[in-house]
């Protein structure tokens, strides 16, 4: 699988091939070359690499004053990395899973959020939360929540969501040189996706990105989601359908002007999330399109989304995750009749 | 690291210099501060029971939303700034209004969060000073997180962080000290312990001997002492202070004293604690103590008196001076600094408010020239 949104790799020196979970190794090794104030750490991130091997070869290449393992305590990664934050240091904290950060989640609300604004900027938390969420790899209970709306809902935050290993790489680096905190969400489904990554270029923060170009409907959708987008977006194609991607890749914020020229472009709007779906990311952009695209609408804005349960054990992640024949129903009800 | 557990647990009783008339007890544990030491603190005393007078009337008169008194845990307050360096840093609760003061913060800006204005009003970097916690014990860990940036650039920085016996409860208050202790940070941890978490007693916090004795857990040392005397305090404090910034690791100090004041004065302390154990307290001030003391050692003339009173009385009258002035905060303050540049969101929103405010101002002023001309006719 190899996933990108830019024109294929050029043969520039700076290209690799490298996986998702590659490609944060990469930006944590060149953030931590380029800043002496970058450190990471948090649970296993040390000799072993993480539990996922994103922090592999870190310690050894950076030493352990910068790159270490802590106790077993979330709140205490976070509460740690507030207080390194207020002294100067940039960290880059990792949380073992999505729900394991929940511990941590009074740091990450009510100081890592708040504290820019309580000191009217004198302290900043230049900081980067990174955390493997989502589903979608037969994972047990606690180990596949998709908990972006917790910390999108949260003024302070930004919440970056990326779905392709350059923007994996480029956006990281933008999160860790960014003044304000940023909850970095790397969606454990695509860890193993290849792509190019090219380690000059830049993205920044805050923008949204068409994955793929497409006149009659558009398809928004952020971390895994834009994968199964795009495949319905190919399986549409061949039934004579064009269908738009947009990847959101920041949750906070979000980038009205992008989503907004899309949607005002096709004139429909299916919204894709694997979190359940009430009082979700995915609600909020369909609220936005609502108001900012009434009058270019055909249809009323759908949503796919997980159900409003707990995330399904792995033998029943298939029937709850969002996937291309539930993104196309919802495509076939965009009242095509009057055309 | 590893210690002899000797090492580590707190001592039989809390340290203790000076009983109520301010004779001296015969302590062997530490030395006794010298004399002009103890004129500072005393001067300091003097100074923060005031701001604490102050502030409960400033509440009554309705110019500040709340203030939690440390009347009576002044000796706690003084002792947690004064052993501290210019560039050592102070991690203090909503308790601590009179140390943060202590460490130069301007006792206007000190009250800007209880007056309403914003979330904190002293810029920490200029003092050396975190904003003022209020979710109990996560300063704790932002202390730990301090000392160890301190730690990795090679730099002395020692911090002190404070909290009450209830926050010993909290899970931020067990991570942080572990953490501290794991990493041999240089963080002394007071705990004032005035017996209540607002209305819930100790003996619902904690089944240890002592608060001191949890140090142990984590290898670090606990010390109990006299939170009343501000001599045994100083000296506490100076050691572990001197400790940390040795290279030693943190200390965990337990402070026995009591809270004079309700919780806050939103609280009804008479629902759950007898006026007879108050009245105890009142008798066990940490003013009066140091004072006899200081009057047996001739090191307080009525002259210096004077001049400390009337050195309270300017701080008193800033304050007050600070808090009568009308605050208008500026509506725009909610935008600017959220993000370190405004999202496009936060401006449409932001252009909202202005708008309704443009709106507003223009119907008031309508309104004010429509009475003018009515008066007129
Ligand atoms: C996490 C959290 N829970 C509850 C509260 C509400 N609260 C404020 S002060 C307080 C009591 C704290 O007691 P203690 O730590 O002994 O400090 P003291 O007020 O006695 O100085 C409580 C429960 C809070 N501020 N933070
Ligand atoms: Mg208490």
């Amino acid at each position: 699988m190899t996933l990108t949104h830019e024109a294929p790799a050029t043969t520039a020196a700076t290209v690799e091939s490298l996986t998702l979970a590659g490609a944060v190794n990469h930006a944590l090794a060149d953030a931590l070359a380029a800043d002496p104030s970058v450190v990471v750490f948090g649970e296993d991130v040390g000799v072993l690499g993480g539990v996922f091997r994103v922090t592999d070869g870190l310690a050894a290449r950076f030493g352990e004053a910068r790159v270490f393992d802590t106790p077993l305590a979330e709140s205490g990664i976070v509460g740690a990395a507030v207080g390194m934050a207020m002294n100067g240091m940039r960290p880059v904290v990792e949380l073992q899973f999505d729900a394991f950060a929940y511990p941590a989640f009074e740091q990450v609300v009510s100081h890592v959020a708040k504290m820019g604004n309580r000191t009217r900027g004198a302290l900043r938390m230049s900081m980067v939360i990174r955390i493997p969420y989502g589903g979608g790899i037969g994972g047990v209970e606690h180990h596949c929540d998709s908990s972006e709306a917790y910390y999108a809902h949260t003024p302070g935050l930004t919440v970056i969501a990326p779905s392709t290993p350059q923007d994996a790489y480029s956006m990281l680096r933008a999160a860790i040189e960014s003044p304000d905190p940023v909850v970095f969400l790397e969606h454990k489904k695509l860890y193993w996706a290849k792509g190019p990554v090219d380690s000059v270029r830049r993205v920044g923060l805050g923008r949204a990105v068409v994955a793929r170009e497409g006149t009659d409907a558009t398809l928004v959708a952020y971390g895994a989601s834009v994968l199964t987008a795009l495949e319905a977006a190919e399986v549409a194609a061949a039934e004579g359908r064009s269908l738009q991607v947009v990847d959101i890749r920041s949750l906070a914020p979000l980038d009205d002007a992008t989503i907004e020229a899309a949607v005002r472009s096709t004139g429909r709007a299916v919204v894709i999330a694997e979190a359940p779906g009430s009082v979700s990311v995915a609600a909020e952009l369909a609220a936005r399109i609502g108001e900012r695209c009434f009058e270019y609408l055909e249809a009323p804005v759908r949503r796919v989304t997980g159900f409003d349960v707990p995330f399904a054990p792995p033998k029943l992640e298939r029937y709850y995750l969002p996937d291309v024949d539930r993104i196309l129903d919802a495509v076939d009800s965009l009242n095509w009749d009057d055309r | 690291m590893a210690h002899e557990d000797s090492e580590l647990l707190p001592g039989e009783t809390p340290v203790r210099f000076l009983d109520q008339d301010g004779r001296a007890l015969d302590e062997t544990r530490y030395p006794m501060p010298p004399l002009s030491e103890l004129q500072a603190a005393y001067r300091a005393l003097v100074v923060a029971r005031r701001i604490n007078e102050q502030c409960s009337a400033l509440v009554r008169q309705g110019r500040l939303a709340v203030y939690p008194s440390s009347h009576g845990q002044e000796a706690c307050e003084v002792a947690a700034a004064l052993p501290l360096a210019e560039r050592d840093w102070l991690f203090p609760t909503y308790r601590d209004a009179v140390a943060v003061i202590g460490r130069g913060v301007p006792p206007a800006e000190a009250m800007v969060l209880l007056q309403g204005d914003w979330h904190s009003g002293y810029d920490p970097r200029e003092h050396g000073v975190a904003p003022q916690a209020t979710p109990l014990a996560t300063q704790l860990l932002h202390a730990a997180g301090f000392a160890h940036a301190a730690k990795l650039r090679g730099e002395d920085t020692v911090v002190v962080a404070m909290c009450g016996d209830g926050a010993t409860s909290e899970g931020d208050f067990h991570e942080a000290l572990n953490l501290a202790a794991v990493f041999g940070l240089a963080v002394v941890f007071l705990v004032q312990n005035n017996g209540f978490a607002i209305s819930v007693p100790l003996s619902r916090q904690t089944a240890a001997a002592s608060l001191a004795h949890k140090a142990i857990g984590y290898g670090m040392p606990g010390v109990r002492v006299d939170g009343n005397d501000a001599a045994a305090l100083l000296a506490v404090m100076h050691a572990a202070v001197d400790r940390a910034r040795a290279g030693g690791g943190p200390t965990l100090v337990e402070a026995h004293t009591y809270r004079i004041q309700a919780h806050t004065n939103a609280d009804d302390d008479t629902r759950y604690r007898d006026r007879a154990e108050v009245q105890e307290w009142v008798a066990r001030d940490p003013l009066i103590r140091l004072r006899s003391y200081l009057r047996v050692c001739d090191a307080l003339s009525a002259a210096a008196e004077d001049e400390i009173t009337a050195e309270a009385e300017a701080v008193a009258a800033e304050l007050r001076d600070a808090l009568q002035a009308e605050h208008v905060p500026d509506p725009e303050d909610l935008f600017r600094h959220v993000y370190a540049e405004r999202t496009p969101r936060l401006e449409e929103q932001w252009a909202m408010l202005a708008d309704e405010l443009a709106r507003d101002a223009e119907s008031e002023h309508a309104e004010s020239e429509h009475a003018e001309h009515e008066e007129a006719r």
